[in-house]
């Protein structure tokens, strides 16, 4: 309690900061709890962008709209998008059951956690603070200007090193995934070789011929003798019986009813 | 002669008194056998050809130079006749530990029937063994025997006589156990070794003791220290003086085979015949007794020891008499004579320096004649394909003259029937055996009494060999040929008849007793109880009783000796058994021995291993227990780590805060 | 109380991380768990940065940031390649290190 003894104004928040507080601390203090009590990997998933995005917003009540920005595109943006890609490759349905199969390991992990709690807390409790000076004077009005002042004068060493980082982490993630390919690559032209062998259609499939009054994809296209061609439909589209059907689209198309030499106009 | 003046002028070879030419060369009587013995055994296979021959010459050359010895000490005064050789050699101040030879009549005597009676076997052993491969290296071992036994008993001080005691030993285990590609032979010769190494450790008690006491061990200075015995204080002198007496006495009875230790002899016949001849016969059996009466002046303190020295003679004494009685093994049969005899001698040297003179008559007069009955029985031996269950022989005396001839002299002078070397010497101990020390009048009927009835033991038991072998009917296994034994075997054996039937005479005639006397204590001579004469008679018809009944059992030639041993009573049973002495062994000393071996172990094992185990087992359990610790998950090591973490978090926020 | 008030904040969401990494089995989760904590440092870095009034606590939430996007990088195509080769995702099943 030694903060509010020593009277400082400036350690007391001012009431719109409060408000900021106290509306986004909590969303992201549940959203976080989600990472606990979620069962679906993409419910963590986007609780925890929920979380950023908060964060974002208290870097900005702290005099940091830097960081705040970069908070959003780098993690929120970047980061958790590259969770939420990784989890649709593992399978976007899963879920963790809640029973806990390591013995203790839920009540051990329940102590420790009080216990940092009661650490952490503790540090904080008893520590005393000198006055908040504010960033005004640092940042001049120009808080990413500043920041880039000192990143290029004070920290220039530590940025390159942080990019050999990045370019190290990137050459690394290619060779983690790097798959050596166990069969030959198929080429086209033993995919051209493979349909003539098993005497599968051998042309692309038919798009919309003369006659064709729709470029829609779910219209078929008509062959020579105003037969449907069934091929020229996506199958997806066939499989869910979405192919639309020529009524109404073209009468004179419909096929049975074109006299076979008569309608030829000029 | 010169490399013992420069000894002499470099002040390394210490004379006193002045040394006659003789005595100075004593040492070559060691020396010379030492190095033929080395030669031979060096030489190998070289020198099988020659090997014999060398074997031969060097007791021959002892025995010359020892005769020579012998003139010159006779040309002496009586009372100037022993003579001390030291040479320096433990050279440092306070420790009186020279090694020196004594030249006086007793070691005189001894030297000469080693010399003599060694000559004699080592002539037999060149046709005894002339049919075996290692005869060479038979002959470098008893000349080995040769000289470690002349060391013996030549020596001036108590270390080099325990030198020459361990040599015999050494020469014992070697020649008992010759033919050790059979098992049995092998293992009476380590018997024989550690009953001898348990005497040993008697002698060297005795040592540490006189060495504590005196700072000496030599001979005359030990004596003289004893001598002024009546200084000390009375209770501490009877301390010092029985135990030395005591320990002495135990290593006497491991080398001459006494009770306790007497159950190596009978095994010792599994090496060859000269063997037995010469070692556990003459020479080597008899060592104990000199130790017994070169420590005279120490006994002569002791009244508790001597006692006990009379006791362990007495038993012994009936001990070998009944067990021969039922040996149908003729050469464990004369084994069981050889430790009654001895019994015999340490009953005599019990007695008194008086006794111990006639001791030493009879080990001289034994010496002969038992050397030549194991000559004869290994002349036996030799005519029947090495046989020696005297159930398989009889009427050998036609086929075998000489053999019977020589073996009839040494049968008659064990009886000791007068003139015969025997009667001299075993008489007179008897008669001595009645006389009473001065406050003990039951120690002369007692000992005398047992004298008197080993007398009529011997006489039996050494009259049923004699008429078992050559009389009676031929009991022969098939395809004998009995024939007489090669002239150079069949040479020894006469001379040793000869001196078995006149050296008991010559040497009483000679003046024995007084020759011997001032080598000794100087003693008086006491009164027996019963009249001598009646002693004499009582003996004599004892002897010829036992020979008489044996003579009816066995010599008739009507009589009727069973192939087979008959089914007999308990005591013959137990005699045929050695009065189960290796039973009592075995239960006495080799199972509590073993036991205490196995418990040893077992605590060793159980204790002190199992501590190191356990402690082994703890440390294991310990990292058991930590390894779970390893579960392999990574969520159970991630809050290790974090509980690790807010245990350093806490402490550093402690100290700083 | 500002400065405390921030950090309170980043202490619970701390705990909330590091409970994530202990209780939850699917190790995408973990890894975001792991991103909140992050998260939190950076909190409180800011919260200081204002304190002491100069840019050096926004520096280093900003190489946080960009230290932790490459490590999102190689985290992630860890456990692409460990989902390819054995089919799960849970940190259970990753248990070979073990006595």
């Amino acid at each position: 309690m030694s903060p509010l003894a020593a009277g400082d104004p400036s350690l007391v928040m001012s009431v719109s900061e409060q408000v900021l507080f106290w509306t986004v601390g909590p969303i992201v203090v549940i959203a976080a709890s989600a990472l606990l009590f979620a069962k679906r990997a993409v419910v963590t998933a986007c609780s925890v962008m929920v979380t950023m995005v908060g964060l974002a917003f208290l870097y900005v009540g702290l005099e940091a709209p830097f960081l705040g920005v970069v908070q959003v595109v780098v993690y929120t943006g970047a980061i958790m998008m590259l969770f939420v890609f990784v989890l649709m490759l593992v399978g976007v349905d899963i879920s963790d059951s809640f029973i806990e199969t390591i013995r203790g390991q839920r009540w051990l992990s329940l102590l420790l956690a009080l216990g940092l709690a009661a650490v952490l807390g503790g540090a904080v409790w008893r520590a005393s603070f000198s006055g908040v000076a504010g960033l005004a004077q640092a940042s001049g009005g120009n808080n990413p200007g500043a920041v880039a002042e000192l990143l290029f004068s004070d920290y220039a060493f530590t940025l390159e090193v942080t990019g050999c980082l990045l370019v190290i982490a990137a050459i690394g993630a290619v060779v983690l995934t790097h798959r050596v390919r166990l069969t030959a690559k198929v080429t086209q032209a033993d995919r051209a070789r493979r349909r003539v062998r098993d005497g599968l259609h051998l042309t692309p499939p038919p798009a919309p011929g003369n006659y064709a009054r729709h470029n829609a994809a779910d219209v078929p296209a008509l062959d020579a003798s105003g037969q449907v061609i069934e091929d020229s439909v996506p199958e997806v589209l066939r499989m869910r019986g979405q192919v639309h059907s020529l009524h109404g689209l073209a009468q004179d198309l419909v096929p049975g009813d074109v006299p076979p030499d008569e309608e030829v106009k000029p | 002669m010169t490399m013992t003046d420069t000894l002499i002028a470099a002040g390394a070879l210490n004379v006193s008194p002045a040394a006659s030419p003789a005595a100075s060369v004593m040492w070559l009587v060691i020396a010379v056998p030492l190095a033929s013995a080395a030669v031979l055994l060096l030489a190998g296979r070289r020198s099988d050809k020659w090997g014999h021959i060398l074997g031969v010459a060097a007791p021959t050359v002892s025995f010359l130079i020892a005769a020579w010895g012998l003139f010159d000490l006779l040309s002496r005064p009586a009372n100037d006749r022993i003579q001390d050789f030291d040479l320096a050699w433990w050279l440092t101040n306070g420790i009186d530990l020279d090694f020196g030879l004594r030249v006086d009549q007793l070691s005189l005597t001894f030297v000469l029937l080693v010399t003599f009676v060694g000559t004699l076997i080592h002539v037999y052993s060149v046709a005894y063994m002339g049919h075996d491969p290692d005869r060479r290296r038979f002959f470098a071992y008893l000349n080995f025997f040769v000289a470690a036994m002349l060391l013996l008993v030549l020596a001036n001080s108590y270390l080099v006589l325990f030198v020459g005691w361990e040599g015999v030993g050494l020469a014992s285990y070697l020649l008992i156990g010759f033919w050790n590609q059979r098992i049995e032979y092998a293992v009476a010769a380590k018997k024989a070794f550690i009953a001898n190494r348990i005497g040993d450790v008697g002698l060297l008690l005795a040592m540490m003791i006189m060495f504590s006491e005196f700072g000496t061990l030599r001979f005359g200075d030990v004596f003289a220290a004893i001598a002024g015995v009546a200084s000390w204080d009375p209770g501490h002198a009877t301390v010092i003086c029985t135990s030395i007496g005591l320990a002495l006495l135990l290593a006497a009875c491991g080398k001459s085979a006494q009770f306790p230790l007497q159950s190596w002899l009978g095994d010792a016949m599994a090496g060859p015949t000269p063997v037995s001849a010469l070692i556990h016969a003459a020479t080597m059996v008899t060592a104990g007794v000199y130790l017994v009466v070169r420590s005279g002046p120490i006994f002569e303190q002791t009244p508790v020891a001597r006692l006990v020295v009379l006791i362990v003679g007495a038993v012994t004494l009936l001990f070998g008499a009944i067990v021969g009685c039922a040996k149908d093994d003729m050469k464990k049969a004369l084994a069981a004579s050889t430790m009654s005899q001895i019994g015999y001698m340490m009953l005599a040297a019990g007695l008194g320096p008086v006794g111990a003179i006639f001791a030493i008559m009879h080990l001289v007069t034994h010496g002969f004649f038992k050397a030549g009955l194991f000559l004869g029985a290994g002349s036996v031996m030799h005519a029947m394909k090495d046989q020696v269950d005297m159930r398989r022989f009889g009427r050998l005396d036609k086929f075998m003259r000489l053999t019977w001839l020589t073996f009839m002299m040494g049968w008659l002078a064990i009886l000791g029937v007068p003139p015969f070397a025997g009667f001299f010497s075993k008489d007179k101990i008897i008669e001595q055996a009645f006389v009473p020390p001065p406050d003990a009048l039951w120690q002369a009927w007692v000992f005398g009494a047992v004298a008197l009835l080993g007398a009529g033991l011997t006489a039996f038991y050494m009259s049923r060999l004699f008429f078992m072998v050559f009389h009676g009917q031929a009991r022969w296994t098939d395809d004998q040929h009995p024939h007489e034994s090669p002239p150079l075997m069949t040479g020894p054996m006469i001379v040793l008849a000869v001196g078995s039937v006149s050296l008991g005479l010559i040497l009483t005639l000679a003046g024995f007793d007084d020759y011997l006397a001032p080598a000794l204590v100087q003693a008086h001579h006491g009164e027996p109880v019963l009249n001598a004469y009646l002693i004499m008679a009582l003996t004599f018809v004892l002897v010829l009783a036992g020979a008489g009944i044996a003579w009816l059992k066995f010599g008739r030639a009507s009589a009727v000796v069973p192939e087979l041993p008959p089914a007999a009573d308990g005591l013959v049973r137990a005699a045929r058994a050695d009065l189960y002495q290796d039973e009592f062994n075995h239960y006495a000393l080799v199972v509590p021995g073993q036991t205490l071996v196995a418990v040893t172990t077992k605590t060793d094992d159980a204790v002190v291993d199992g501590a190191v185990r356990g402690l082994a087992w703890v440390f294991q359990g310990l990292g058991g227990l930590l390894a779970r610790i390893q579960t392999g998950f990574v969520r159970s090591y991630a809050a290790a780590m974090l509980a690790g973490a807010i245990l350093l978090m806490a402490i550093v926020l402690a100290v700083w805060i | 109380m500002t400065v405390s008030a921030y950090l309170l904040l980043a202490s619970v969401l701390f705990v909330i991380g590091t409970a994530t990494v202990l209780l939850r089995r699917n190790s995408i989760i973990v890894f975001m768990g792991i991103e909140l904590m992050l998260n939190a440092a950076n909190l409180a870095f800011l919260a200081f940065s204002r304190m002491w009034g100069n840019l050096d606590g926004q520096l280093a939430a900003f190489f946080v940031m960009v230290v932790a996007a490459a490590e999102v990088v190689v985290g992630l195509a860890i456990i692409v390649s460990l989902f390819r080769t054995r089919r799960t995702v849970s940190v259970d099943d990753e248990n070979l290190m073990r006595h």
